[in-house]
């Protein structure tokens, strides 16, 4: 039952005291004249009312989620604590910085932790998500053509296996996509890379994760990166998948010139179910003079004082949001920095590839390997085509099975270079039995399909609503309540 | 050294041996030497809760927390029932992700949808997407939705909070829609001056309402200017507190309301997490960025709620997306639900009324005691002048332990009162500027 059915008039919370002065009121031109429908609800029915909602959806808390490169990695609680701490929450963004000198050295920070992971030179904050953070790396590419007179260079290289995002990013950006076949490998094709690039002053540059959305890592990288450099384009390194290879490979050392990372997915910060995220971006000196913002320096112009303040970079693409960015994120991510240090880093990559080599290798001999790879890193494609082909189950059925096991299903029909994939992503915060348990529950699911593949399709049966008509909802969209 | 890695050593190594490796490192021989990082990350050592929980505590201690606050200015530090924070801190919703997976996300779904309800009943609009990042963004946002082949061009109001205009203008590099600002007339945008620029060529106005100084626009009159011509937009920037006693964009003519979120439930933190609202009239749906929840039914004909009108977005269309939109900021609309649920319609119109009689009260004492105040109609924020430095004014307040209002220039602040500010806070403002 939606909140509006459960309203009553007169009730309410009792949150505010009388107006302790004249009460006024704005001229009839401005008055609002439209109705207003807000609920009016006492606070128990409040509580019951998202009590129930929380019952009706699935957090990390809940179970198993691994949600192919979304990095559903557990959530510390202490993160939330120190978010919550009222000197971070009752800071105006606007106080000036000699009152908020705790605000900023968080920011100063976590940009150099952030850093020092990445090998880039410099951090912005302000992106607040991982696309908005693409849309800024991709600014500062165009910066840097524009600021050397490049003005021809706006196409940029994505290859067929990267997010949607990313080329929704760059016609954002007003570049057009040049879209790259992978090889039969998974792997960016090196000789038909070179047919796009050799003596082609058009390219802006390359967007690439690494490891791929297949969960490979490229061993190709400084090749392909200094292909795009000879061409006089840079290279955009989307740190999605970061979380495999954090104190084992920097993007920076692979050549890239500017990276975003996503502190929702690597540094531990919960998704919210759909956001806030934060999508920081990282870059190397030479682009340094374009970030957007400001960033934190260690003296202040106007003072003797030793104090942190704010800088605009030289010559500043502008402002990508409002002031720092989603900053209590970044506070949370700063804490799990903190809490794991310089060995805890490369410990949280090195146990997300060991679960998910681990689990690969167990459901090896049921689920077909998108390009059959030796060893992944932190994640890998399952491809049912063959499931599919053979007893009429798809990736989505299997998807739907996990459901009624209270297992959150891997990522659906992605990369779109595999056919029938399942993405899977387990996370170095699950140990041996929750994923022995999953795995269990996989090869069950195999089991089912080719013994009873109906009972699939009808899947799931234990969730609080069954499959919904999605076609229907797209053809005649009910996007609101309709109130009497 | 904290952890969160479960698995013992010898779990770790159990595995490892199962699978045919000796140790951990196997797994990333693959790994080029010449791209693979030696050494140790150049960072501290990690620390258990405790140590950072107190390292973190010092550092949170720097800031000052002033405890009486006259500055907006973008965002607005209001009253949050205790409800909102304990509903956002429940730890299924805030650690949910996006909910592809409609089965087990109805929970996320549903409140999603009546965030949308909400929007769209606060904005007289039809249409609300599920939040994108902040006010300025969804500013950006709207612009760029508007943008046709035959119209290139926004119009964008000179008194708009200047933070958003540098956002529009970045989204407007990067799609290289023409931008022209309209002049600023008495603290408001100048009609005259809009007349004149309007054209065939143009595919939106973007004005806010109230505006930067805090003055209401002539919010129906612009709309009529900008619908003279066929192709135009009119998005309108509005408070979405002040919609409590305020006309809607709908009533003034709008094709689109967007604005900052933050002030219905969420804290100021330092500038964000906030979130951006957008909507929009009926036949503009199928441009809205972002995600839309729908109503729906399953198998069993059981009302149910699903994520639609996916055509437009990124995971679908790539490079033919209305944007890149992915993650949006679903807690903090969350937060907004929550907020606007406990407030109700009596909450939510006492909270603008109370803004409103509070600015227009402290005004008048400022009047009284030598400022000149620049605004006529207003809502909850107005400039003053005054021949004092203003560095010398926000000091004197500052050593009381009062956040002033935003300086414009040497001589004109930007006050804001809100529901937090008693009359008695008001009238000791009054008493220390009678003393500078």
């Amino acid at each position: 039952m939606l909140v509006f059915e459960k309203s009553r008039p007169g009730r309410g919370v009792s949150a505010l005291p009388k107006c302790d002065v004249d009460v006024l009121t704005p001229s009839d031109k401005d008055l609002r004249k439209a109705e207003l429908h807000l609920p009016e609800m006492a606070e128990v029915d409040l509580s019951r009312h998202y009590t129930e909602l929380a019952h009706k959806a699935h957090g990390v808390n809940d179970g198993f989620y691994p949600l192919g490169s979304c990095t559903m990695k557990y959530n510390p609680r202490v993160n939330e604590k120190i978010a919550a701490l009222p000197g971070f929450t009752d800071i105006h963004p606007l106080q000036p910085a000699r009152t908020a000198q705790g605000c900023l050295q968080v920011i100063k920070e976590i940009s150099e932790a952030l850093c020092e992971i990445t090998g880039m030179s410099e951090f912005t904050l302000q992106p607040a998500a991982g696309a908005h953070g693409e849309f800024t790396g991709l600014l500062l590419i165009k910066a840097y053509h524009l600021a050397n007179g490049d003005t021809q260079r706006k196409k940029i290289i994505v290859p067929d296996s990267a997010h949607g995002t990313n080329p929704a990013s760059a016609v954002m950006a007003g570049m057009e996509v040049i879209n790259v076949d992978s090889d039969d490998k998974g792997l960016v094709d090196l000789d038909k890379l070179r047919e796009v690039c050799e003596g082609n002053d058009e390219i802006a540059g390359l967007m690439l994760t690494n490891p791929n959305t297949a969960g490979l890592f490229d061993p190709n990288i400084k090749e392909i990166t200094d292909i795009i450099h000879q061409c006089g384009g840079l290279c955009y390194y989307d740190g999605a998948n970061l979380n495999a290879v954090m104190g084992w490979a920097r993007p920076g050392d692979m050549g890239f010139d500017c990276v975003h990372l996503n502190l929702h997915k690597t540094f531990s910060t919960p998704h919210g179910g759909g956001g806030p995220g934060s999508g920081p971006v990282g870059c190397k000196e030479h682009l340094a003079k374009f970030m957007p913002g400001v960033k934190v320096v260690d003296f202040d112009e106007h003072s003797d004082e030793n104090m942190l303040s704010f800088a605009k970079a030289e010559a500043s693409l502008g402002e990508m949001k409002n002031f720092y960015g989603n900053f209590l994120v970044a506070v949370k991510a700063l804490t799990y920095i903190k809490m794991l240090g310089k060995e805890g880093i490369p410990e949280a990559s090195k146990n997300a590839v060991l679960n998910a080599n681990y689990m690969m290798n167990k459901l090896k001999g049921a689920y077909d390997m998108a390009f059959d790879p030796k060893v992944c890193m932190h994640e890998f494609v399952m491809d049912l085509s063959r499931q599919a082909k053979e007893t009429g189950v798809t990736a989505m059925d299997i998807a739907k099975g996990l459901l009624d096991n209270n297992i959150h299903p891997p990522t659906m029909y992605f990369p779109l270079t595999v056919h029938e994939a399942l993405m899977a992503e387990p996370c170095e915060t699950e140990s041996k039995e929750t994923l022995d348990d999953a795995i269990r529950v996989f090869l069950e699911l195999n089991d089912i399909a080719y013994s009873d593949p109906e009972k699939l399709h009808m899947a799931p049966v234990k969730t609080p609503v069954t499959r919904l008509d999605e076609v229907g909802a797209a053809r005649h969209p009910v996007l609101k309540y309709e109130f009497e | 050294m904290g952890t969160f890695v479960p698995n013992t050593k010898e779990q770790q190594l159990e595995m490892l041996r199962e699978i045919g490796y000796e140790k951990l490192d196997d797994l990333f021989a693959h790994i080029p030497d010449d791209v693979k990082f030696q050494g140790e990350l150049d960072l501290p050592a990690g620390m258990s809760e405790m140590e950072v929980a107190a390292e973190m505590q010092k550092i949170a201690d720097k800031n000052v927390i002033y405890q009486s606050i006259f500055r907006g200015a973008g965002a607005y530090k209001h009253y949050i029932p205790a409800i909102v924070g304990s509903v956002i801190s429940n730890e299924t919703l805030q650690t949910a992700y996006t909910p592809y997976q409609a089965e087990i996300s109805q929970g996320v779904l549903q409140s999603i949808f009546e965030y949308q309800t909400m929007i769209c009943d606060l904005t007289g609009m039809d249409v609300s997407n599920a939040s994108v990042y902040d006010g300025a963004t969804a500013a950006g946002e709207a612009v760029a939705m508007c943008r046709e082949r035959k119209q290139n061009k926004a119009l964008i109001s000179g008194a708009i909070q200047p933070s958003v205009m540098k956002v529009i203008e970045t989204y407007c590099f990067g799609n290289e829609m023409e931008l022209e600002v309209i002049e600023v007339k008495d603290g408001k945008t100048d009609l005259d001056d809009l007349k004149a620029k309007m054209s065939d060529e143009i595919a939106c106005v973007y004005i806010q309402h109230p505006n930067y100084f805090g003055n209401l626009e002539d919010a129906a009159e612009i709309g009529e200017i900008a619908h003279s011509f066929k192709k135009c937009k009119y998005i309108m920037g509005v408070n979405p507190i002040s919609l409590g006693i305020l006309k809607t964009p709908r009533e003034y003519g709008a094709d689109f309301a967007v604005g900052e979120g933050q002030p219905l439930g969420l804290p100021i933190a330092f500038g964000g997490p906030y979130l951006g609202f957008m909507a929009s009239v009926d036949s503009m749906k199928r441009k809205l960025p972002g995600r839309i929840v729908g109503q729906t039914v399953d198998h069993n004909g059981k009302t149910g709620y699903v994520l639609t009108l996916q055509a437009r977005e990124q995971h679908i269309r790539r490079e033919k997306a209305s944007s890149n939109i992915c993650s949006n900021q679903a807690l903090c609309a969350l937060a907004v639900g929550v907020y606007l649920a406990a407030m109700g319609n009596q909450g939510i119109r006492d909270v603008a009324t109370q803004c409103y009689s509070k600015a227009h009260y402290m005004a008048k004492r400022m009047e009284e005691i030598g400022f000149t105040v620049e605004n006529k109609d207003y809502f909850h924020e107005f400039v003053t002048t005054s021949e004092t430095d203003i560095h010398v004014i926000l000091k004197a307040l500052s050593n009381e332990g009062i956040l002033g209002g935003q300086p414009l220039d040497l001589h004109r602040i930007l006050w804001c009162c809100t529901e937090m500010n008693s009359k008695a806070d008001i009238d000791r403002v009054i008493d220390i500027l009678k003393e500078v």
